[in-house]
């Protein structure tokens, strides 16, 4: 692809929400192009089971269907490219992306760039992660086989995360500001059973602990009465929701108070010609189901768009 | 693919390069490992000549991942002189890879 060839499409991120706004892009007979920081599939690809897309009575394998997306995509002809982009122009008729590798042109651009893991914000943090602290219960949970482990937050991933490192581990402190779990029914349940799952309820960790380098205990705070606890784990999990990929949009599109891209159902923001899908999009549902959906919204939006001008 | 290491030859491709090396440290259950795999290609292909890039499974070989206080996939070192020089934690783009070697 030249430099200055304008794309009719420019999408992005590749995670679930990219792909499909590319693979209906490019059935819509649209040129377009699916910029991705990493490589394709997002936070799906990055989870163990998916238990709630429809069509996979067993459960799918997060990274495997994220690859036959992407390979449903370029079957169609849009094309991935591993470039991050790290600005935008969004001002003239012609939009342009700017990544470390070059720049690129399109009539249309859809952000799907996502949410990633937030963090705690407590000192020590960015020193312990890999060390300790991690956002990512199925990568580095077989670390800490037999070992103790703590698990922070209350919503499905954290349940997600406790469940299957009940399996591996010891024992598992899940810490959750509230007392009760937002996770859904059917993961409370399951949970509530498992004999080496502590729950600690309306409690927040204080203070991380380390020895030689590594997380050695997590100092937790009753958030009601403010007494503390010690809890002698070596891993954390944290679980405690995501935040926007949006950060080289600043300025340029709208977003909520979480930083999430005001779209209208369409997916158009108050930029013509400027879609938003998935994740990054203001919403009440973040799933792979959803975030699918508002890639084929946005695609068939930006190719009406494309066709009136 | 890039070439796999292991314990037995880790030394010899490794330690006693002498050019630098990037070991990727993963695990094949690992999905972000998984994503990182064609990011580490591209750089291998580029780097060419210059440096090497070898594979690391950890579950083949966890008293290497031991040895450098690896507890996290995927991880990437970059080995110079037989020594760790730098290294990164987590799936991530392909210019902070190459920063690696800078």
């Amino acid at each position: 692809m030249n430099e200055n060839d304008v794309l009719d499409v420019a999408v992005i991120g590749a995670g679930p929400a990219g792909l499909t706004a590319g693979l209906y892009a490019a059935r819509a007979g649209l040129s377009v192009a699916i910029y991705e920081r990493i490589s394709p599939g997002g936070q799906l690809a990055q989870t163990e089971r998916v238990e709630n897309y429809p069509g996979f009575a067993e459960g799918a394998d997060g990274f495997e269907l994220a690859w036959a997306m992407k390979e449903q995509a370029e079957h169609f002809g849009a094309i991935i490219v591993s470039e991050e982009v790290t600005a935008v122009d969004f001002s003239g008729e012609v939009k342009t992306l700017t990544t470390p590798f070059g720049q690129h042109k399109a009539r249309s651009v859809i952000v799907a760039t996502g949410a990633r893991p937030r963090k705690m914000g407590l000192a020590g943090e960015e020193r312990l992660a890999g060390r300790g602290v991690s956002y990512c219960a199925t990568c580095d949970g077989n670390f800490f086989r037999g070992k103790s482990v703590c698990v922070l937050g209350g919503g499905n991933t954290a349940a997600a995360d406790a469940k299957y490192l009940a399996r591996i581990c010891e024992r598992v402190y899940l810490v959750h500001r509230r007392d009760t779990l937002r996770a859904s029914a059917i993961d409370r349940e399951r949970l509530s059973l498992l004999p080496n799952v502590e729950f600690v309820w309306n409690s927040r960790i204080a203070d991380l602990r380390s020895e030689e380098g590594r997380l050695a205990a997590v100092e937790v705070e009753d958030v009601a009465t403010g007494a503390r606890r010690t809890l002698p784990v070596e891993g954390l999990f944290v679980a405690i929701g995501t935040i926007p990929n949006a950060d080289f949009l600043e300025g340029v599109l709208p977003v909520d108070e979480g930083g999430y891209i005001v779209a209208d159902e369409s997916g158009a923001t108050s930029v013509p010609g400027v879609f938003a899908a998935g994740d990054v999009r203001a919403k009440g549902l973040r799933q792979v189901v959803t975030a699918v959906s508002d890639g084929a919204i946005a695609a068939e939006s930006a190719a009406a768009y494309v066709a009136s001008r | 693919m890039s070439e796999m290491v292991t314990s037995s030859d880790f030394e010899e491709k490794v330690l006693k390069s002498d050019v630098p090396v990037l070991v990727d440290f993963f695990a094949t259950w690992c999905g972000p490992c998984r994503m990182l795999g064609p990011v580490v290609e591209e750089v291998a292909a580029e780097k060419a000549g210059e440096a090497k890039v070898y594979k690391l499974d950890i579950d083949q070989s966890p008293d290497i991942a031991q040895r450098y206080g690896v507890m996290s996939v995927p991880t990437l070192i970059l080995f110079e002189g037989g020594a760790p020089k730098r290294q990164m934690v987590g799936a991530q783009p392909k210019q902070n890879v190459l920063a690696l070697f800078a």
